[in-house]
């Protein structure tokens, strides 16, 4: 019945706009990108005026695993296991070009992009990115957590 | 002791194990024979010649050549201000050299990266295994035959 | 695969791993701790989350390509490895690099050193509960990052000192910049006293705690703001001046027990005695004429124009970083070698500059250092950087080895938390200053 569609979509839109102001994020930071993550958290360009600004430093409260920094083949292990510890909904930001596809690091030691580990949602290319950047990465991500379907009937994630 | 005069004094003092001496763009250097590093570093860290301080030890990889591998080590005397740089040959097949682990406590560490890089083994140190790759990898990076960008990934990884 | 602690631990008490992936690990550092109640008994480090092939990459790049690499090493001052790295090959070349250059760097090489310390220390307060003193640092060091950014084009991976000299001039107004700069740190600087010094709580975190004797501090190898906490006096910029270094008035603080206090208070002072070079060097560097405002045009333009006749108009490289243009070459660029890249006025007009450019770029050609090898070392945030290069008279470096200061400092920790509690490893590690980037290469 299509009236009783509009009422989802309606609270679709209520959950999405509840989920993506309040996005507790855990920061995996390896390398030089946490310095721009550093600029970008604090004083001058904020992200606590969009809702992201409380870091969460256990996977298991946080719902946006931000990879910041060169993954290597030593630490792709902890990073999949920090992914699947983390609980539904949940997203992840590529931060940086080492984190996107490996960087300039192209040897035996660097993982070439995280997406060869865990999916990824939204990318930040830089190196570093300005943290204007950042933010306006965190604006689509919030863009794409509004529009997605929200899962909140009972069914089972495939 | 001037400069001239410390490496004559140092040459006096071990003449069979140092084979030469030479000075490249102001760096002292010594090269050493593989059996006297020992007795030649723990006689360079004491008095008078007081080389308190390991500061780098390497190693570098000549493929073409017969000795292979070429132990470099730096030494820095606080008291008189000045460096040295110490050099040993190693042959390929049997690349092996005393540790300094009794004398300077950073050569523990120092000698596990030559070893996981390299592969040179170090007689009498403790603890020999692989600092900055994983246990498990496969080979040693550094050497001139390991190629570049092979990887060896622990995961299982998509496309 | 178990651990070392795993097989030596006894059966009665817990292991704690803090792991890789931990908010005071700084990144990528794992330590492993068996604990009987909160009592240390032993603790192992397993380093190598961040190996990033530094090394190995510099083999296959020529010498001009692997600067930014050099950047990436300690990327809370990454002005001073591309100093260590770019001094190193002016060793290994035999250049003289001109006046202006060298001040400049001396000025960028000490912004770099303040924010590095000023991110250590706030690093280190945040993980002991002093929230405020992180933001109030990170506050100074975004007014520090502004001359950066309008000098070189970005404020941290900068790429900017360059073998030879350094990429482009000082920007106009840097003076204003620099002096915002330098009082807006040492306002920060004031409160950070104020709030940290005599703080009951920091005090009973960090004095007595991670304390190191003179003799095993030298042992391990210790150098630089950690060395100088134990009261040893080593500063390279005293020991073997480079630069202008030789010039300048500056004093360096020593501390007396080595423990964590030191540590964190020899930062502090020597945050002041660098804000204190900034200012003479300042004061040194002579501001040029502005440029007449004559007519210019684009390159096409001139080439253009060229067929026919000389272009007597300047051309405008746009955009370009100001302050790069091949007037300004032969005050912040040596003319003795080719080791620099030529001015793009010439590589866009000329023949015989688009040939040079060619073959600076080109494999097999550019800079090209006679066989032989050269340790040179610079005073980095951490203590004694030193770069090790071993030349076989090709364009790309044979072996090229990074003298790390923090992997000396950081092989110590677990002799400095070995009988302690679980609280103590925090403020211990912090003011080590562990950078993934230096420690693992």
């Amino acid at each position: 019945m299509s009236g009783f569609d509009f009422l989802t979509t309606r609270f679709d839109m209520a959950v999405g706009w509840a989920r993506k102001f309040s996005l507790f994020h855990y920061p995996f930071i390896t390398a030089c990108c946490g310095m721009e993550y550093m600029s970008a958290a604090c004083a001058h360009f904020d992200i606590d005026r969009f809702g992201a600004g409380l870091t969460r430093f256990s996977p298991r409260q946080a719902d946006l695993l931000l990879v910041v920094g060169t993954v290597s083949h030593k630490l792709a292990p902890a990073l999949r296991t920090v992914y699947e510890q983390m609980m539904e909904p949940k997203w992840v930001i590529a931060f940086g070009a080492c984190a996107v596809s490996g960087g300039i690091y192209q040897n035996y030691a660097a993982v070439q992009g995280i997406d060869k580990i865990i999916p990824v949602d939204v990318y930040i290319p830089g190196c570093p990115p300005r943290p204007e950047m950042v933010l306006d990465g965190l604006l689509k991500l919030q863009e794409k957590i509004q529009n997605q379907g929200q899962d909140w009937r009972w069914k089972k994630k495939t | 002791m001037e400069k001239e005069n410390l490496i004559e004094e140092i040459r006096k003092r071990f003449p069979d194990e140092i084979e030469s001496d030479a000075e490249t763009r102001g760096d002292q250097v010594l090269v050493v024979r593989r059996e006297g590093l020992r007795p030649v570093m723990s006689g360079l860290k004491d008095a008078p010649f007081d080389y308190a301080v390991l500061l780098d030890l390497t190693c570098v990889d000549f493929l073409a050549s017969e000795n292979r591998f070429e132990m470099v080590y730096h030494l820095y005397s606080m008291s008189r201000n000045r460096r040295l740089r110490i050099k040993v040959s190693l042959p390929g097949e049997t690349a092996v050299v005393d540790s300094l682990v009794g004398l300077w406590k950073n050569a523990d560490w120092l000698e596990r990266e030559v070893f996981d890089m390299f592969g040179v083994a170090f007689i009498g140190h403790p603890d020999l295994r692989r600092i900055l790759m994983y246990e498990g990898f496969e080979g040693h990076p550094l050497r001139k035959s390991y190629p570049w960008r092979k990887e060896q990934p622990r995961i299982t990884l998509k496309d | 695969m178990e651990t070392r602690i795993q097989k030596e631990a006894r059966p009665d008490t817990m292991l704690l791993n803090m792991g890789p992936s931990h908010p005071a690990m700084h990144g990528t550092f794992r330590i492993m701790l068996e604990l009987e109640g909160e009592k240390i008994l032993n603790a192992e480090v397993e380093i190598g989350y961040l190996h990033r092939g530094f090394e190995k990459t510099c083999e296959n790049k020529t010498y001009f390509n692997l600067l930014p690499y050099t950047d990436r090493l300690n990327y809370v001052s990454p002005q001073i490895n591309n100093l260590g790295y770019a001094m190193t090959m002016e060793k290994m070349l035999g250049i003289e690099v001109p006046e202006r250059a060298q001040q400049i760097r001396v000025l960028m090489s000490e912004l770099s050193r303040v924010s590095d310390h000023l991110t250590c220390l706030a690093a280190m307060a945040m993980e002991n509960g002093a929230f405020t003193v992180f933001l109030y640092m990170m506050k100074a060091r975004e007014f520090l990052w502004d001359v950066i950014e309008f000098t070189t084009g970005s404020r941290m991976t900068t790429s900017y000192i360059r073998i030879g000299g350094v990429r482009a001039d000082l920007f106009e107004g840097w003076r204003d910049a620099v002096k915002k700069a330098v009082l807006e740190t040492r306002r920060v600087l004031k409160d950070v006293h104020g709030l940290l010094d005599k703080n009951q709580i920091f005090l009973n975190r960090t004095r007595g705690i991670g304390a190191i004797s003179k003799e095993d501090a030298l042992s391990y190898g210790w150098t630089g703001p950690c060395l100088r906490s134990t009261g040893v006096l080593y500063d390279v910029r005293k020991a073997h001046p480079y630069l202008t270094y030789d010039r300048l008035s500056f004093d360096v603080p020593l501390g007396e027990r080595g423990d964590n206090y030191d540590r964190y208070m020899v930062r502090m002072l020597e945050m002041e005695q660098s804000l204190r070079i900034i200012e003479q060097v300042a004061g040194l560097i002579t501001d040029k004429r502005p440029r007449a405002k004559t007519e210019e045009i684009e390159p096409t333009e001139a080439v253009r124009l060229g067929r026919t006749q000389k272009p007597r108009q300047k051309i405008r490289l746009s955009p370009n970083l100001e302050g790069s243009e091949k007037q300004r070459y032969p005050e912040i660029l040596t003319a003795d070698a080719p080791v620099v890249v030529p001015p793009k006025e010439d590589t866009y007009t000329t023949m015989e500059g688009l040939i040079s450019h060619f073959l600076f770029f080109m494999k097999g050609y550019g800079i090209r250092p006679p066989k032989g090898d050269v340790y040179f070392s610079v005073e980095g945030g951490n203590g004694e950087v030193g770069f090790y290069i071993v030349s076989d008279g090709t364009d790309r470096p044979y072996r090229l080895h990074l003298r790390a200061p923090c992997f000396h400092i950081v092989s110590a920790i677990e002799q400095l938390i070995k009988g302690r509690f679980v609280a103590d490893v925090i403020p211990t590690f912090g003011s080590m200053n562990m950078i993934g980037g230096e420690l693992d290469r």
